[in-house]
């Protein structure tokens, strides 16, 4: 396959950890994060482990947009698809995502309520015009990449004319979240948690540019490397932050050029503006209440905004005591340290939201890395 | 008929064009009878079904029988490369014939929705005839239920299909041995992209047909070449992966494939990459993995790659010892991963 290809070539794939495993300094350690799931999937579908030196760690970040999402918010879902008539549009991920007493969305779809998977949010939009005497919510969630197609559907509902269709927002901000890792105790003060450097988000990036992470190389001296979601790209990211790392630097460097602009997608900014405004906090699985990380729909819009419309309180519900997804979330600590992974929490019966994405790390590494566990002497070094 | 005299005994026959089913059709009466015979019985004629009693009554010979049945639910009905009729005649098939057996006679019972049109359920069992013919694999007995409008999705078919192993054929999930080498019979996952080509939240344009066939003859062939194959399966549902799986477990097992060996049209690479699945985990209806010894590899590969069904088979893998059952993969771009039973449904990627 044209253009994917060439990043998956396992030659050169090797050469790059030849190059990694020359130049990594024997005498200290690289704990580096990829803040996305999906550099997470590639990382483990790819065994890139297998192609790193000891002393080079991945730690797995929060950017999992099913992830992060706290229960309270799942639970305001389940409320809204049980309005009478309503019918919610959801990403199929977020089926599955437990509460506090063991329900999901998936569970009340059985049920009777009328929740169906839709692949973009303008598949919400054409069953709003279908269904004109039905109240339509659309579960909005994700990063940066997520937030213009949805700030296109209201407009297009807008232009329609649709008074039936409404959106769930749940959208959230990638820098907001780096920095509160960053300003978190167990990194500032505590050393609980060594972080030397980033890989920074691919298709955030292109929405965003790089400028956002400038601010985190300057101000908490960490590099950033932005790459692509393959796994070539992540090998040479991983090899341009040990070589900034070995050179003292601490830059945003950009190695998915062939998508991301400094300035990042300036029509999609603009429109996301118009949409959305940033709300003064919002609660993260696993972070906890993080200021200005996350947007609201804008007055002007009111007339498609869930919350707005159907005036459901919101609560805070806490995560299932057992469950380690916070801890994980906040790279402290590792889906194998969690007492419930693999055993009671598996993809077929999760606690947490980090084994229900595919982006999820104790699924990435429940589903593709278990046998390091089993057999570690398997793992090349 | 306009005014002309109508013929004696003249019953006006089914409207195969433009007719519905009704509630009637499934209450035994005479609207049942004349959709069996006008429909079912033309189509799969034979001495069995002219019978028409409620069973098919046959003699065998001693051996070992073998017996698989299989429901037929699809959305859409047609689809490149077929329909649900094609479908449910090669899937039993297929499952009698992954034993080593012969297949010799088929059992189809159909559920179908009130309002469904006789035109499509015509093309529906002509495709199960013609299906039926070329494997030489009569349906010789049924069953048509009529369901009320919004209990049922058009048709449902459920097909039985009845074989006789030959003697000294051993073929079981339960037969692989650390050591046996893994063979693909061709491309994976063909019908799977070729069904959601098609569906009403996806749509995209491709040139993939389904790989629907029925296997009996590759089977024969395989057999003749290498009577000692250890496992046969069909990796219909949950496709490649979660066949081996299966095996893996049934002969508690580990397994070692190599990513690089996996045969697969650029067409479904490229449809799984932008839905974000991976192909692995995609259905076939054409295409069987078998198991053997390692010295009978070579030879078995050859004689599958002489056969049209068989023509870009592969050797994917081999078995190793694992206690842990696990499926692992050499990665082409070299590191290790498990290939895990599926869980839920692939769905794309979301961010």
């Amino acid at each position: 396959m044209k253009y994917i290809d060439e990043f998956r070539d396992g030659d050169l794939a090797q050469k790059i950890a030849a190059n990694i495993a020359v130049e990594v300094n024997q005498r200290r350690s690289y704990h580096l994060m990829e803040f996305c799931g999906g550099h997470t999937h590639a990382i483990s579908r790819y065994g890139i482990v297998d192609l790193l030196p000891d002393n080079v760690r991945m730690i797995h970040g929060p950017g999992c947009p099913v992830c992060v999402l706290p229960v309270g918010r799942i639970e305001y879902a389940i409320q809204l698809a049980q309005i009478p008539h309503l019918i919610l549009c959801s990403y199929g991920d977020m089926l599955r995502i437990p509460t506090a007493n063991g329900t999901s969305l998936q569970k009340i779809k059985a049920q009777g309520a009328d929740v169906r998977i839709v692949y973009s949010c303008a598949d919400a939009v054409s069953i709003a015009q279908r269904n004109p005497e039905r109240p339509v919510v659309f579960l909005a969630i994700g990063f940066e990449t997520t937030t213009p197609p949805t700030a296109v559907a209201i407009k297009q509902a807008h232009a329609l004319g649709l008074t039936n269709f409404s959106i769930f927002c749940n959208h959230v901000l990638t820098p907001s979240a780096i920095s509160h890792i960053l300003q978190s105790p167990e990194v500032r003060q505590l050393g609980l948690m060594s972080l030397d450097g980033f890989i920074g988000p691919a298709h955030v990036s292109t929405v965003i540019g790089s400028q956002p992470y400038e601010y985190f190389a300057e101000e908490f001296q960490k590099p950033v490397v932005i790459a692509g979601f393959e796994p070539l790209d992540v090998m040479q990211a991983i090899l341009m932050l040990i070589r900034q790392l070995n050179e003292g630097r601490a830059e945003v460097e950009n190695e998915f050029t062939r998508a991301v602009l400094p300035e990042g997608n300036i029509k999609a900014q603009l429109l996301v503006a118009e949409v959305f405004e940033l709300r003064r906090t919002f609660e993260w699985r696993g972070l906890g209440l993080v200021p200005y990380s996350a947007l609201k729909i804008k007055s002007c819009y009111a007339d498609f905004d869930a919350e707005q419309r159907f005036q459901i309180p919101m609560t805070s519900i806490a995560d299932n005591k057992a469950c380690e997804c916070g801890a994980i979330l906040r790279g402290v600590k590792q889906p194998q340290d969690c007492k419930i992974f693999g055993t009671v929490c598996t993809p077929e019966n999760p606690i947490g939201s980090c084994m229900v994405s595919s982006e999820g790390a104790c699924a990435a590494y429940y589903s593709y890395g278990r046998f390091r566990d089993a057999y570690p002497a398997t793992k090349v070094s | 008929m306009h005014g002309g005299k109508v013929k004696r005994g003249y019953t006006r026959p089914l409207d195969l064009k433009n007719g519905h089913i009704e509630m009637n059709h499934g209450s035994g009466g005479r609207a049942m009878t004349q959709l069996i015979d006008q429909l079912f019985l033309a189509a799969f004629d034979n001495d069995f079904l002219r019978q028409r009693n409620d069973q098919a009554c046959f003699s065998c010979t001693s051996g070992r029988m073998v017996i698989a049945t299989d429901s037929h639910v699809i959305t859409p009905l047609f689809f490149p490369g077929g329909n649900i009729g094609s479908l449910s005649v090669h899937g039993t098939i297929n499952d009698v014939v992954m034993s080593g057996a012969r297949p010799h006679y088929l059992a189809a019972s159909f559920i179908l929705e009130e309002g469904f049109p006789l035109a499509d359920l015509k093309r529906i069992v002509d495709a199960m005839a013609q299906a039926a013919q070329a494997a030489g694999v009569p349906i010789i007995t049924g069953d048509t239920k009529v369901v009320e409008r919004g209990s049922g999705d058009g048709v449902f078919i459920t097909t039985t299909g009845i074989g006789m192993v030959p003697e000294g054929i051993h073929i079981s999930g339960e037969n692989a041995k650390s050591g046996d080498k893994i063979l693909l019979s061709g491309t994976m996952g063909d019908h799977g992209i070729a069904v959601m080509s098609l569906r009403e939240n996806l749509s995209f344009h491709t040139h993939i047909e389904s790989d629907s066939a029925s296997l009996h003859d590759l089977v024969a062939t395989m057999i003749a070449a290498v009577p000692d194959i250890h496992v046969l399966r069909d990796p219909t549902r949950g496709g490649v992966a979660t066949a081996l799986n299966e095996i893996a477990h049934q002969s508690a097992v580990g397994m070692m494939l190599y990513e690089k060996k996996l045969p697969i049209h650029q067409q479904v690479s490229a449809a799984c990459e932008f839905l974000g699945l991976d192909p692995l985990y995609v259905a076939n209806e054409g295409k069987l993995i078998a198991l053997c010894a390692p010295d009978d590899a070579d030879q078995l590969l050859t004689a599958m790659r002489l056969h049209p069904l068989g023509n870009q088979a592969a050797i994917i893998g081999e078995v190793i010892e694992d206690s842990h059952c696990f499926v692992q993969m050499e990665t082409r771009f070299g590191g290790k991963r498990v290939v895990d039973w599926l869980s839920g449904e692939q769905l794309p990627r979301i961010c």
